[in-house]
């Protein structure tokens, strides 16, 4: 694991990924300290509405007269909190599933395969706009909605790793020693399936910036005054041409906190495998 | 190969089915009443028993999902709560918008993507491979409604190049409507004016939604073509005095495009899901809208058919992306099977 890192720190882009993760994450801790004006949060300041960018407000002002800078360095810590959540809602859904359904061969792991399938019927953002829909619309739903529609990924890919270790030689010999099936998928099958979760953890985190982003756009997501990144550039359309600056900072930060995960994702995939780093080369 | 095909579909319905259930499920063990949030917050006891009685909410829970799949599966979604016309019909008059402006998203994410992907291969590691690969990257990291604004914000109403919205200018009428595509009945209305105007209001949603796609089919093609350069038989090709590109044209494309189809499988599902955002910016009269205006009026019935439409569409093209890759490469078929 240890040369995996040290092959991933090497890449120069995947360092990048890291470096952007890492300065998104420490934004988002010390957010109220970072955020020149932390209470834009919540309060408006209609006197100063819509105002360019200067040296007072570096990204300008919104429709409200808050501080587009201090609420982009707030909402990174939402859409990271927003994130890491759906990530980690699935995984405890997605894990379990596949590491069941991937070591037994009976009608239950045929029917949690099915169910797994039937969440892939339909893309991501519409099934979890439907699902938003049916319960109150809100950035609670939106996250149960994105995670409900999230571990389906997971369940495959560790369905996946059990189905090609549980016929491995060490596993043959763990039972062959007594050992339970919990304690072989636990302690041995899943550290193996570990690199693959890590991979489309890393790949989810970035996709669920974006899928909440576009929850938070069309309004079924985060609501206002929250410095949510897509409600602020939904909030920005009614201000154009004259106000730029207001959506392009908020989507900005999207792209630039996405590009971090895709980025990491995308090495730590190729160090994670080295089948696919051949083609890399 | 008919046989291939058969079976092919016969995977996919158990799924479409499962989503049937999966959507009355969800609706039900939601917490809260749904006719209490149909009716809105402001609604009396009185109107939200009218609203339950209406959508058959007071009869047994067995009863509801009989209903509920019967109703699904002979396509009678009811009467949109918004509009109060059959919500099957409004799908069907909106559903040829969205599927223009998604194929010519694929078509443009699929021309470009290869062009790139090769031309990022031959010049392996060079400054052109850099450039494609901090694209392809780039490309998916990007809101589809961010960059559409943003778009919109440069050529429309800046340099005024393109329309800002819509499918057409409302000057020109509309042509009769045939197929509902309307880059086709423009045609059969012989009227290039229109045309014209039509492929005009579709460059900026096109391309917005082109840019992911493209972005994964450039990686894929290049990822293919390298794999496919390092075989023998390229080597011997290259031995035998085959130049650069006639090889990378007629021995390595097939190869790498095998993976390439299978991307535009999985891709189509980004697609449908990038028109939703793509067409609320551009107020494109597709699905995409339909299902926004369906959750902001709290149009259950409506969301609910247009997520199974949606279901439909992207079943149907996952089992023609399956057949033709079996199509290119007959080892496909046979593994499958």
């Amino acid at each position: 694991m240890s040369a995996a890192a040290t092959r991933l720190l090497r890449d120069p882009v995947s360092a990048l990924g890291l470096a952007i993760v890492l300065f998104a994450v420490f934004v988002a801790a010390f957010a109220p300290q970072l955020a020149p004006y932390p209470e834009d949060a919540y309060e408006s300041h209609l006197l100063q509405r819509l105002r360019p960018p200067s040296a007072e407000f570096p990204f300008g002002t919104d429709n409200l007269g808050r501080d587009i800078l201090s609420r982009v360095i707030l909402g990174t810590r939402s859409a990271l909190a927003v994130a890491l959540s759906v990530v980690v809602a699935a995984m405890a859904i997605g894990i379990p599933v596949g590491l069941f359904a991937g070591w037994r061969d009976n009608w239950v792991s045929d029917v949690l395969m099915r169910v797994t399938d039937v969440f892939l019927a339909v893309p991501q953002l519409i099934l979890a706009l439907a699902l938003g829909q049916l319960m109150r619309p809100g950035i609670e739903t939106a996250m149960v909605a994105l995670a409900l529609t999230y571990w389906p990924f997971f369940a495959r890919t560790v369905f996946a790793e059990t189905r090609r270790l549980r016929s491995a030689l060490f596993v043959d010999a763990l039972a062959g020693i007594g050992a339970r099936p919990s304690r072989i998928l636990l302690l041995h099958v899943l550290p193996n399936a570990l690199p693959a979760v890590l991979v489309r953890a890393t790949i989810g985190m970035g996709f669920t910036i974006l899928t909440a982003a576009i929850l938070g756009f069309l309004g079924v997501g985060a609501a206002p005054p929250s410095p949510d990144w897509g409600l602020a550039v939904a909030e920005a359309r009614q201000h154009l041409p004259e106000a730029w600056w207001f959506p392009t900072f908020p989507g900005l930060a999207i792209l630039l906190l996405v590009l971090g995960f895709n980025l990491l994702g995308d090495g730590l995939r190729d160090a994670a495998d080295p089948r696919l780093r051949r083609s890399r080369r | 190969m008919a046989r291939f095909v058969i079976r092919r579909i016969l995977l996919a319905l158990p799924a479409l089915f499962g989503l049937v259930v999966l959507t009355f499920v969800l609706s039900r063990v939601v917490p809260g009443d749904p006719a209490a949030t149909l009716a809105g917050d402001a609604a009396t006891p009185a109107q939200i028993a009218e609203i339950r009685a209406q959508y058959g909410l007071d009869r047994p829970i067995w009863e509801q999902a009989i209903v509920h799949v019967r109703q699904v599966l002979t396509g009678d979604f009811g009467r949109s709560v918004f509009s109060g016309r059959p919500v099957v019909e409004e799908i069907a008059f909106r559903l040829p918008a969205t599927l223009e402006l998604t194929f010519a998203a694929l078509l443009l994410s699929t021309l470009f993507g290869v062009a790139l992907g090769l031309v990022a291969a031959l010049d392996h590691n060079g400054p052109v491979d850099h450039l494609v690969r901090l694209l392809s990257i780039g490309g998916l990291a990007i809101a589809s409604f961010w960059l559409a604004i943003m778009l919109q914000l440069v050529f429309s109403m800046d340099l005024d190049w393109l329309p800002l919205r819509g499918r057409m200018d409302v000057t020109l009428g509309t042509p009769p409507r045939v197929t509902g595509f309307l880059l086709v009945d423009t045609l059969l209305a012989g009227r290039p004016d229109m045309l014209a105007s039509a492929l005009r209001h579709m460059v900026l949603p096109a391309v917005t939604l082109a840019l992911p796609g493209l972005a994964t089919i450039a990686r894929f093609t290049r990822s293919g073509v390298l794999e496919a350069l390092q075989k023998d038989y390229v080597l011997y090709a290259r031995a035998a005095g085959y130049g650069r590109v006639r090889l990378a044209a007629i021995y390595v494309l097939r190869n790498a495009v095998t993976v390439t189809v299978t991307q535009i499988g999985l891709l189509f599902g980004a697609l449908i899901s990038g028109a939703v955002a793509v067409e609320a910016v551009f107020d494109w009269p597709g699905l995409g809208t339909y299902a926004v205006q369906a959750i902001l009026s709290s149009d259950y019935k409506a969301l609910l058919a247009v997520t199974m439409v949606v279901g439909v569409v992207y079943a149907v093209v996952n089992v023609a992306v399956d057949v033709a890759q079996a199509l290119i490469d007959p080892r496909v078929a046979e593994e499958m099977s």
